[in-house]
């Protein structure tokens, strides 16, 4: 079914009766062209583009619980693109780009909205570094604008500038930047792949991988053996173990990142802001609630929920920089397991098994990924070449010291 | 979250700084193969479930200590200073 304007009021005159499921149900099959393991954002964009992009339609994304249910219906939403290393610079416009067109693409609402993000900066030093930041962005091709105090003051009114421990220098503006409705991202390209003939099966583990001769043959799961020819890893927060399936040990370390969000309030906050010197960062969704978060809690953890300490850190910062926020109510707060890898970059390449790829690592950053990620993996794997957006995300860069170290802050998985 | 460190009891998680699995306990030597390297600095187990990793008593007794624990419940097994383990 195709959504429009006029499917909603004709669907609203009638009582709602003429809808039909987003997508169908169906049981596994015995044998796939290509199984896509985890039913995540970069999983479900995959599906899509191979098909979309390659014709490749005898595709299953096998997912152990439900579509949506992992960090893409977990994150706080941020899409931009404001890299600054060759490798992720390229990667993250394109992903921008298809972004500015997903909607139409996908005959679905995702929500995108290019509200603006504001990065503070609080010191000279800090303000070279944006300003080279910028300059990287616009090379790219993208937008960005450097605010001194009284630029930032006219986006951002409500800001403390003079609170004294990290004073309000100005701050980097990306106008394309904003955010979009997460879930609504994977439903998006859940239904997209399957009416294309891509099987989405949930409630489906995959609990080991069939390897014959160096050559992948099919994955075991808790629905039976499923045969494929290529099989894509893309479970994030999970790498590690499905990866151990095929003998291999990852450059990742699986982290907790919590978010929180408020109670509906009227338009408040029109951009996305980042406050990196104090860990918080924050958005209003277009339900009205404060969506805002900071730091990872630190320490390795598969648990999908957060220590307080954290908790308390990301509110503190939340009311040094802006304490009109002080007397809104926190109704959630959650956690999502991290894919962090030893130099804050992803992960989209073959693996040592013919016929076995690889997409991880993609730290908190991977929702604005989401279509990029798709459509490199899908090139990938239809053609065996690297799409040139994803060249640099090699697994092999760790091993021959070519690491994308966006921060800077060396090989310790939890400091990216 | 709380760490019994050996030398000055149970203590709030925060009076700690976390570093890493214990693998970096097992530093190369300089000349060794950059395999050994690679794996030193980069690839990880990363169980789901019992770990053993590094922890610094930064606001405490500045020893570095390394904790048996578990990363699904959180639930802490074991806390013994580096400086005595038995290899
Ligand atoms: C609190 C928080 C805030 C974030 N904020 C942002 C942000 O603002 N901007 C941004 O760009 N990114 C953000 N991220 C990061 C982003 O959400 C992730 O990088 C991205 O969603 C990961 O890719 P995914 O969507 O494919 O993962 P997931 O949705 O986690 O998908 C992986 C799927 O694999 C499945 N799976 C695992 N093991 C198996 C198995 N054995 N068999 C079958 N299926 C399996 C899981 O159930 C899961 O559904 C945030 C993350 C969190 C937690
Ligand atoms: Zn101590």
């Amino acid at each position: 079914m195709r959504y429009s304007g006029l499917k909603v009021i004709t669907e609203g005159l009638f009582g709602n009766k003429g809808w039909t499921p987003a997508w169908r149900d169906p049981a596994p099959k015995a044998e796939y062209d290509v199984v896509i393991i985890g039913g995540g954002g970069h999983g479900l964009s995959t599906a899509y583009y191979l098909a979309k992009n390659h014709g490749i339609t005898n595709v299953a994304v096998l997912e152990k619980g439900y579509l949506g249910g992992g960090n893409v219906g977990r994150n706080t939403t941020i899409v931009r693109a404001n890299y600054f290393l060759p490798g992720n610079s390229e990667f993250y416009s394109h992903s921008l780009k298809l972004w500015e067109g997903l909607e139409a693409d996908l005959n679905y609402n995702v929500m995108h909205s290019q509200r603006g993000l504001i990065n503070l900066f609080h010191s000279d030093g800090q303000r070279d570094a944006f300003a080279r930041r910028g300059n990287a962005m616009i090379n790219q091709g993208d937008d960005a604008v450097l605010l001194d105090r009284e630029g930032v003051r006219e986006h951002l009114p409500y800001l403390d500038f003079e609170q004294t421990r990290f004073p309000i220098y100005g701050g980097l503006l990306h106008p394309r930047g904003g955010s979009a409705r997460h879930d609504a991202v994977a439903w998006g390209y859940a239904r997209g792949a399957d009416r294309r003939g891509v099987d989405l099966i949930q409630n489906c583990e995959v609990t080991g991988i069939d390897i014959e001769n160096g050559v992948v043959r099919g994955v075991q799961t808790t629905r039976g053996a499923i045969r494929a020819k290529k099989v894509a890893i893309v479970v994030a927060g999970r790498s590690s173990q499905v990866a151990a399936m095929a003998g291999m040990r990852l450059p990742i370390e699986s982290h907790v990142l919590q978010a929180f969000v408020t109670e509906g309030l009227k338009p408040v906050i029109n951009h996305v802001v980042s406050f990196g010197m104090g860990h918080f960062y924050i958005s209003q969704s277009d339900k009205g609630g404060l969506v805002f978060g900071g730091d990872l809690d630190f320490y390795a953890s598969y648990a999908a929920r957060g220590n307080l300490p954290m908790v308390e850190h990301v509110m503190e910062a939340g009311m040094t920089l802006m304490p009109m926020i002080g007397r809104a109510k926190v109704l959630r707060s959650w956690g999502g397991i991290m894919d962090m890898s030893p130099d804050g970059s992803p992960v989209i390449d073959k693996t040592h098994v013919e016929g076995l790829f690889l997409d991880c690592g993609w730290n908190y950053g991977g929702f604005k990924a989401v279509p990029a990620s798709g459509w490199c993996m899908a090139h990938l794997m239809a053609t065996g070449e690297s799409h040139e957006v994803a060249r640099k995300f090699r697994l092999d860069r760790f091993a021959t010291g070519h690491l994308l170290d966006e921060e800077g802050t060396g090989s310790q998985h939890n400091l990216h | 979250m709380r760490l019994t460190c050996p030398l000055c009891g149970e203590r709030d998680r925060r009076e700690f700084y976390y570093y890493g699995a214990e693998d970096f306990l097992r530093r190369p030597e300089a000349e060794a193969p950059l395999a050994d390297w690679d794996n030193y600095l980069h690839l990880r187990d990363n169980p789901a479930g019992v770990t053993r990793d590094l922890w610094y008593h930064e606001a405490g007794c500045s020893q570095w200590l390394l904790v048996t624990r578990n990363t699904v419940t959180h639930e802490i097994s074991g806390v013994e200073l580096v400086a005595e383990r038995k290899a």
